[in-house]
């Protein structure tokens, strides 16, 4: 049994063992989660996901920091950082190299860098990055910065976990038609457009500010062939109803750390519209949800596969393979058959 | 869990003034190339960081790498941290332009492995798998 008290009480090798623990999905680690479940559920889990190279890493360097130092007398909270990067598809091994990034944050002992490998999960996270989360989370940090893998366009598994979803862009990256796809810009509380004093941002926030016209309709005015006009949204009503979140598009260098302290402005923003609206309880109750779904689904199987005679489901399955059966057959042969078999 | 679903974690960082970081990066690339998660801090790291690093990440193995002949103070002073730590079970190897009479001292102050220029990137997976999970198993 791990030590879940020295955890709680900020012990951070016991921390970092723990977190081993749960990535390697251990029984101690599954029995540590279960301890320490009770303790979540105050962080503020903020994911920030983009293309690879759009500053990912270097923006959650700078928000971190700026957490830690606030500007006038605010107090600083204290910060976990789960950096997710890519496994080899062919050795299983990687390199996590997100920490060259975050320099700035060496020697303070209220942030806590985790690097983990995807180990083969498509979606943009690890299998276990909810654990750790739920880890940092327990042991009371209060901001959790979870950088996603380089995310291209449909790895939205981040939007599942976290409250607040950043989505950051660089510009020349993509045009108008890119900004219509649905997939990872859908996800996004906040859009950032990262690297803004390169040329070509004025596209990018374009393309953006359009997409989200398209999605939230406001009236406008612009000018027609020197005329002014005034555009009603298609939809009668605006709405200028508050339970109605309009993701903000916040240009940022973060290299130089401009924009940074506008953009905790805009997530600091979020998470009291997502109290007061409601929708802050109502995530969290879909991620449990999901979560027991998910296990109830593994221990399901894991039990039936227990139960089936043995071979059973291997000739079931050469059946299958020489087209005497369907698939469909072959699951009702499992789950029927597979007793009086 | 068994040995062989065990993933070894491996930092590699580069201590001190020197800016010459091909061979720490062809160590990182081939030590996942046999199924290491790699963890790279980059240049021009403190013995202080790099323990920081270590412990966060719960590693096995940090690797460093040194071609500025600064060996003698900075290698003693990463142990000495990660034991202070709580981390000395966590095995250290350097690479880089160490001389050859510096080697045992080095090995004296609890250096696991010293690799040279020529060094076969297949000798340092074996040795750290050696002493990783040889350990472990026995």
């Amino acid at each position: 049994m791990f030590p879940v008290e020295d955890v709680l009480a900020g012990n951070r090798l016991a921390l970092a063992r723990l977190l081993t623990a749960i990535e390697n999905d251990t029984p101690a680690g599954r029995a540590a989660l279960s301890a320490l479940f009770p303790h979540a559920g105050r962080a503020h889990l903020i994911g920030v996901t983009g293309a690879p190279g759009t500053g990912k890493s270097s923006l959650v360097n700078r928000l971190a920091y700026h957490y830690r130092h606030p500007p006038d007398g605010e107090a600083p909270k204290t910060v976990a950082i789960v950096a997710v990067d890519p496994s080899s598809p062919f050795s299983g091994g990687a390199v996590l190299g997100d920490r060259v990034r975050m320099r700035d944050l060496t020697g303070d002992q209220g942030v806590f860098i985790r690097s983990m490998a995807s180990r083969g999960s498509l979606g943009g996270l690890a299998r276990m990055t909810a654990g750790v989360v739920q880890a940092f989370d327990a042991a009371g940090y209060e901001i959790v910065l979870i950088e996603t893998v380089g995310a291209g366009q449909a790895e939205v598994d981040i939007a599942r976990l976290a409250h607040t979803t950043l989505v950051v862009e660089a510009p020349g990256l993509g045009d108008d038609i890119q900004a219509i796809k649905a997939g990872i810009l859908e996800i996004a509380d906040i859009l950032v457009i990262n690297k803004a004093d390169r040329p070509g941002v004025e596209n990018t926030e374009r393309a953006l500010r359009n997409m989200l016209n398209l999605a939230h309709p406001l009236p406008r005015v612009y000018r027609h062939h020197g005329a002014l006009q005034e555009v009603l949204p298609a939809v009668a009503e605006a709405p200028a109803d508050e339970a109605i979140w309009i993701p903000p598009i916040q240009k940022t260098i973060a290299t130089r750390g401009d924009g940074v302290p506008e953009l905790a402005a805009e997530i600091a923003r979020h998470r009291t519209h997502l109290e007061a609206s409601g929708d802050w309880e109502r995530r969290w109750r879909a991620r449990l949800q999901r979560e027991l779904e998910d296990l109830l689904q593994d221990a399901l199987v894991h039990r039936w596969r227990r139960e089936i005679p043995p071979n059973y489901y291997e000739d079931v399955f050469s059946q299958l393979v020489q087209r005497q059966i369907s698939p469909r057959q072959a699951v009702d042969a499992l789950l029927n058959g597979g007793r009086e078999a | 869990m068994s040995a062989s679903e065990r993933k070894i974690r491996v930092l590699i960082a580069k201590p001190g003034l020197d800016g010459h970081d091909r061979g720490a990066k062809v160590v990182a690339r081939a030590l996942r190339d046999a199924g290491m998660e790699v963890i790279y801090t980059g240049l021009r790291q403190t013995p202080e960081m790099i323990a920081e690093a270590a412990l966060q990440e719960d590693v096995d193995v940090v690797g460093l790498s040194i071609l500025s002949g600064a060996h003698m103070a900075l290698a003693p002073r990463v142990l000495e941290l990660l034991k202070a730590n709580g981390q000395e079970h966590v095995k250290v190897f350097i690479g880089g332009i160490i001389p050859d009479e510096d080697v045992p001292g080095l090995k004296a102050v609890g250096v696991s492995g010293v690799y040279g220029p020529g060094t076969l990137t297949d000798q340092i997976v074996a040795d750290i798998r050696q002493i990783v999970l040889g350990e472990e198993a026995a």
